[in-house]
């Protein structure tokens, strides 16, 4: 079979075009889950303060922390569910959690 | 040519596997089904199959790993008994919802508890509504034909469920029978190679298994799994009939035993099925109309063949070898009910449970019953419709 265009299956599929044991015939397709709307607190970046330690990039359990010639950029907030972690481990309090979204 | 040997169940479907050489066995130990990856351990160490045997640490890792090697391409199977089957409760699910082809070499055994070893049905049956297709046997040889015919039904395009052979605990894995067996290189031929069409190791199409599928779409995964059952009905007769041209032994959803013109019927699963056509020769000697249906196919559930074949008898008795404690019989009492009433059966039809723990159940057990449903059709009355076989009373 060839590659499922997922985009194809939605939640108006019927069931027989829904793929055998939801099978998904691609990589990497958890980019399109958007989990980041699960999250109650938000982590906000204070780029001024930032010394590109990258101290938080590891520790995110999400890998919502792009990094772009070795330098970290804003939150992928489709992804960032707002465990803290990263505003936990920062040395430089450049990270800030905010209520809600 | 076709060989002759003794073996036990155990030793027979040890022998199927080391001739279907699949690609990877994880299994843990569990008495009475212990020896089936012990023989298969053997035989690899003896360089006669090259199966990658992965020793884990509970039932509930070997059925994972079993998951885990056929979603990965492997042809795999493990097998258990009783409170290890248990143990893989969660793992069987997954295995039927992701639609992945492994096998179970069950050997059946009562639940704890109490503590018990011995055997009854009350393992596989809990697992009735698991979605894996359910083969039982009568004895060795039916053991080692099911076992050489599950991937086949198992890996069809159409099916592409997990299979459980099942046999019974200890009077079938233990005993040791007479026995045919096929040559290596017939059953190589008759099992093929498998050939996954998606599978994890396959780095020219990546793919993900066993995806998160809420309210939105379970439902309409559950309709695809009933779809593959149902398509697995005409799957296990194509594959039977395939089987009968190499072996000269012929299966289908069930067997009749004396029961085309029969008036008194009993409807069995598994060993006891033999005690069972002992009693009929004896009654039938003495001019008795008494058959006996012994089911071979319990998933996909043949509820209109059931019917059929039993259309004609005036009293059944339905045997299940595990209560379901629904207060009201047995789980094959109540899906063989259900499929008379569909096919607005007359029949007086009881439900006796037997067997339970290794209990014996005897030729003059039968004989009883039997007695005892020529008085239920001459008197039109059901007395006793869901009762206890050998109980102390």
């Amino acid at each position: 079979m060839s590659a499922t265009d997922i985009s194809k299956i939605t939640e108006k599929s019927k069931w027989q075009d829904i793929t055998p044991g939801n099978q998904i015939y691609a990589a990497g397709t958890s980019r399109e889950f958007k989990t980041g709307e699960w999250r109650t607190q938000t982590p906000v970046w204070v780029a001024e303060k930032c010394k590109q330690c990258l101290l938080c990039v590891p520790v995110c359990p999400d890998s919502s922390i792009p990094v772009e010639h070795c330098e970290r950029q804003d939150f992928d907030y489709d992804h960032c569910k707002g465990c803290g972690i990263c505003a936990k481990v920062c040395p430089f309090d450049s990270i800030t959690m905010k209520e809600g979204q | 040519m076709s060989i002759r040997e003794r073996l036990s169940g155990n030793e027979a479907v040890a022998f199927a596997i080391r001739q279907i050489n699949p690609d990877v066995m994880p299994a843990f130990p569990i008495t009475p089904s212990t020896e089936i990856p012990q023989y298969v351990a053997n035989y690899i160490a003896n360089g006669k199959m090259d199966t990658e045997f992965i020793p884990v640490e509970s039932e509930h890792s070997s059925m994972s790993a079993t998951v885990g090697a056929s979603a990965a391409g492997a042809r795999a199977l493990t097998a258990t008994s009783s409170c290890g089957m248990a143990l893989m409760w969660e793992e069987l699910y997954v295995a039927a919802s992701n639609r992945l082809p492994l096998a179970l070499a069950l050997v059946n055994r009562a639940l704890s508890g109490p503590i018990n070893i011995n055997c009854d049905h009350s393992d596989s049956m809990g697992a009735r509504d698991s979605g894996w297709l359910q083969i039982y046997a009568e004895n060795n040889q039916e053991a080692y034909d099911n076992m050489l015919q599950a991937f086949r039904i198992s890996e069809h395009k159409d099916v592409r469920l997990p299979i459980m052979i099942c046999q019974d605990g200890f009077i079938t894995s233990h005993a040791v029978e007479n026995i045919e067996l096929l040559e290596d290189s017939v059953v190589r031929s008759f099992v093929g190679e498998y050939e996954p069409e998606n599978y994890l190791l396959n780095p020219e199409q990546p793919i993900a298994v066993g995806p998160y599928a809420v309210s939105n779409y379970y439902m309409e995964t559950k309709m695809g799994q009933r779809t593959a059952m149902n398509n697995a009905r005409q799957v296990i007769l194509d594959i039977a009939k395939e089987f009968e041209a190499i072996s000269g032994r012929r299966y289908g959803f069930f067997e009749e035993y004396q029961l085309a013109d029969a008036d008194y019927a009993i409807l069995i699963i598994g060993s006891a099925a033999g005690t069972c056509k002992d009693a009929i020769d004896a009654l039938r000697a003495e001019g008795k109309k008494v058959g006996l249906l012994k089911l071979r196919v319990f998933r996909p559930f043949p509820a209109e063949e059931i019917a059929a074949a039993l259309s004609h008898c005036k009293s059944i008795a339905i045997m299940d070898r595990c209560d379901s404690f629904s207060g009201n019989g047995g789980p094959l009492g109540a899906e063989v009910s259900q499929a008379l009433y569909n096919a607005h059966s007359t029949a007086l039809a009881v439900n006796y449970i037997y067997g339970l723990g290794g209990r014996d159940i005897r030729v003059e057990d039968f004989e009883d019953i039997y007695s005892r449903l020529e008085t239920i059709a001459e008197t039109g009355q059901v007395t006793d419709q869901y009762d206890y076989i050998g109980l102390r009373k």
